[in-house]
């Protein structure tokens, strides 16, 4: 499924730069090396970390879109960054265990 | 292409924000050169690494990309304290980082295994209160 359709399913989307990019597969993790050791190219990342790392991680790692879970803020500037760096973020009000079996009923039924 | 193509960077030394973007550079430069996706985000991650170790450890220094037609050379160099045990440094999961590194989510003791897992080949030159240089490659044939 494409990044973009997550918001018809209670995502909020943050910065949006590339919407139409295809989700393949989840990751979650905090620890950032440990994100990059082991995410894999187009997985949606789900995490609770928002600095401004979070960007350079995702861009490196090539995830698909971040996904931070229980609501957390944003700061203004890494939004900024994620839209200029052409990385897609979106806020899931829901904490992580819950926003990874959403996104695993949406993948599952996608790939339906 | 007969020669390298070089592109240098100073990486800034207490900076954490900025950090990396020396690797988003060399990210879009390896794009516009048509490198696969697959290689480029294995150089990229590599050489964030690298950054971010330069920034947490060695107030900075210098990194150096080198492309040419069968690899991809990054060189790292810092005058910063050297690695006391580098078999130690290797282990997954040991750092030395502060708590306050850790808490930006940094420190996890991925780094070096993390540039070792993305390269063919990772080369460290430490001497303890000189400095360190890492030199890693990733083959492109």
């Amino acid at each position: 499924m494409k990044v973009k359709e997550l918001l018809a399913h209670g995502f909020v989307a943050k910065a949006l730069p590339d919407g139409e990019r295809e989700i393949d597969g989840v990751y979650i993790g905090d620890l950032l090396s440990w994100v990059m050791g082991r995410a894999q190219m187009d997985n949606a990342w789900i995490t609770i970390m928002t600095n401004m790392n979070v960007v350079a991680v995702a861009s490196l790692t090539d995830t698909s879109c971040v996904v931070l879970a229980e609501g957390v803020d944003v700061p203004a500037d890494v939004v900024a960054t994620a839209e200029a760096k052409d990385v897609n973020l979106v806020v899931s009000d829901q904490p992580i265990y819950e926003t990874a079996v959403r996104l695993a009923g949406l993948l599952s039924s996608d790939a339906a | 292409m007969s020669e390298a193509l070089v592109f240098h960077f100073d990486v800034d030394g207490d900076n954490f924000t900025s950090a990396g973007q020396a690797s988003t550079q060399v990210k879009k430069n390896l794009r516009q050169l048509g490198l696969s996706p697959a290689i480029i985000r294995r150089v990229s991650i590599a050489m964030y690494e690298g950054e971010i170790n330069m920034v947490i450890h060695a107030n900075g220094g210098t990194a150096d990309v080198y492309v040419t037609e069968d690899h991809i050379d990054i060189v790292l160099a810092d005058q910063g304290p050297g690695i006391e045990n580098v078999e130690q440094a290797m282990q997954e999961g040991f750092s030395t980082a502060t708590d306050s590194i850790r808490s930006l989510g940094f420190g996890a003791g991925m780094g070096l295994p993390n540039m070792k897992r993305y390269t063919d080949s990772l080369d460290i030159d430490t001497v303890v209160g000189e400095g360190t240089t890492i030199t890693m490659r990733v083959n492109l044939a």
